[in-house]
């Protein structure tokens, strides 16, 4: 150790740098965003509840083809399809239970038919495990609840698809 | 002061007419209920203090994290202590089955005891001391150095690894240190020439720089510097805090002694690590930042000088917690021992040296 580096340490230089780096930063402005109150801007592609949706008329988008269930690597979709009256495949059950779902949007994504989509809805809860085992009746409803903004968002990102 | 107080008791039980009769004994009990009272003029500001210490311990940090920190529980967070202090009152203080239970307990009292014990000799302005007596600084090295006992005995009474552990690393950490901060004192005992506290603060106030109005030039920090520095870092070492938290440290031995603590008992532990950081502070200010003396000739001296300056070192305490990472442990050993030691002799000798030469600035 030099003379130079002997007198610096006794004098506690470099601590004294370090503690001016910390004083710089008492005075900044602080980032921190208030949840409840304030809330960070989601993108398009934000990955939240899911929802099934419906063509305009109704009609509902889902043919049943699996894929989801396929690709979904958590195993949180459970379908089961039958033939409608009109001769159509439809599912005759579509569960996604939310405790096993890791939200990778793998779902969404392998749908041909663009029936499956997360919604930016996050603030969402169960107070016992059944109550996030959502049927094919609640994704539907929340298809249709959310229809505009789903449609909003897929109208944004459209372009880069 | 005392006669105010007297007066208005004489007063309060005139009212019923009462004083004549009662005078009689209480004149005897009299002593007692006024040492009574000014011990609780000094806890209770102290127990608001070490409550309040944590809150803007974590707003300072917060803010040199450019976060925002508590500020949920009432106007700014400043009902978070109380909040805090309520949920750790009603909480169950649970015992280890294997624990030696009386130990067990003793040991968080005997922690804070002695945090609380040692503010009889703080001086908090000339003449606003509990006792004034000439062996104070002794009184004060003597009891502080028994809080580490509280640490041990819980540690080992918890019989359980961490505890242990962290048990017989504060020990080893705080005897280390005590040395260095007995070693920085010699030297002011030295220039001072007196063991009592309020006396200690006088003489800082003499000399050619406090006679042309500059007190602050003549306080022992200025020819005692390396003694000052050695005794705020070895100050933060004995009271456990970061950087020298590796009694507590979370990332090793989870949380030392006090793992095994919960409710009011752990409640003791911190009260005792805040009282003594508020302790160590007030030591600092008055060996060597001059007390309650004003810095300034033209303004007057008193007791909001030391407010001010504890104020400080408390927030360098915070500070120094939110900018250095925790020391490695034979780190702080070779500080301690290494570094502090031979620094503090090496002073002692040239301060010697100084007062024995035509230099002397302490006649």
């Amino acid at each position: 150790m030099g003379a130079k580096d002997f007198i610096g340490s006794l004098f506690l230089k470099e601590l004294l740098q370090g503690m001016a780096v910390t004083a710089s930063y008492f005075f900044k402005p602080k980032i921190t965003v208030q949840y409840p109150e304030d809330k960070t801007p989601l993108s398009p592609r934000f990955r939240g509840l899911h929802a099934l949706r419906r063509y305009p008329n109704g009609e509902e988008r889902c043919i049943a083809c699996k894929l989801c269930e396929a690709v979904c690597p958590a195993m949180a979709i459970t379908i089961e399809s039958a033939e409608r009256d009109d001769g159509s495949r439809r599912t005759t059950r579509y569960d996604i239970d939310l405790t096993k779902c890791i939200f990778c949007g793998f779902c969404e994504e392998a749908c041909p038919v663009d029936a499956i989509v997360e919604t930016h809805i996050f603030e969402y809860h169960g107070e016992t495990r059944g109550d996030l085992l959502y049927t094919k009746q609640m994704l539907l409803a929340n298809g249709d609840r959310y229809e505009k903004e789903i449609a909003g968002n897929r109208a944004i990102d459209a372009k880069y698809r | 002061m005392e006669a105010l107080i007297l007066n208005f008791f004489q007063w309060f039980w005139n009212l019923f007419g009462l004083w004549d009769s009662i005078w009689g004994w209480f004149q005897h009990l009299w002593p007692l209920v006024w040492s009574i009272l000014r011990i609780v003029a000094i806890l209770v500001p102290l127990i608001l203090g070490v409550a309040y210490l944590p809150y803007f311990e974590r707003k300072v940090i917060a803010f040199m994290h450019v976060r925002i920190g508590p500020n949920r529980v009432g106007p700014l967070g400043l009902f978070q202590p109380i909040a805090d202090g309520l949920k750790l009152f009603f909480k169950e203080v649970l015992v280890p089955t294997k624990a030696s239970k009386k130990l067990f307990i003793f040991g968080p009292i005997v922690a804070l005891a002695p945090a609380l014990i040692a503010w009889a000799v703080v001086p908090f302005a000339d003449g606003w001391v509990l006792a004034d007596i000439d062996a104070g600084v002794l009184f004060l090295l003597a009891i502080t150095s028994i809080g580490i006992y509280g640490i041990i005995i819980s540690g080992w009474a918890s019989n359980s690894k961490y505890p242990f552990l962290g048990a017989m690393r504060a020990s080893a950490q705080m005897i280390s240190y005590e040395i260095a901060m007995g070693m920085a004192l010699v030297a002011v005992l030295m220039v001072s020439n007196s063991l009592n506290l309020s006396e200690i603060v006088r003489v800082q106030n003499v000399g050619r720089f406090a006679d042309m109005g500059l007190s602050v030039l003549s306080w022992n920090f200025i020819p005692l510097l390396p003694l000052f520095l050695v005794y705020l870092i070895s100050g933060v070492a004995e009271t456990n805090r970061a950087p020298f938290d590796v009694v507590e440290g979370e990332s090793e031995i989870v949380a030392g002694h006090m793992i095994e603590y919960s409710g009011m008992a752990f409640a003791l532990f911190f009260l005792a690590e805040y009282a003594n950081m508020i302790l160590v502070s007030f030591l600092t200010a008055i060996f060597f930042l001059g007390g309650w003396l004003s810095p300034v000739g033209f303004l007057p001296d008193g007791h909001h000088w030391l407010a001010l300056k504890v104020s400080f070192l408390l927030f360098c305490f915070l500070w120094f917690r939110a900018t250095f990472p925790r020391y490695r442990y034979d780190q702080i050993m070779r500080l301690g021992w290494k570094v502090f030691i031979p620094i503090c002799i090496t002073w002692i000798l040239v301060v010697g040296v100084w007062m024995m030469s035509p230099f002397n600035i302490w006649k």
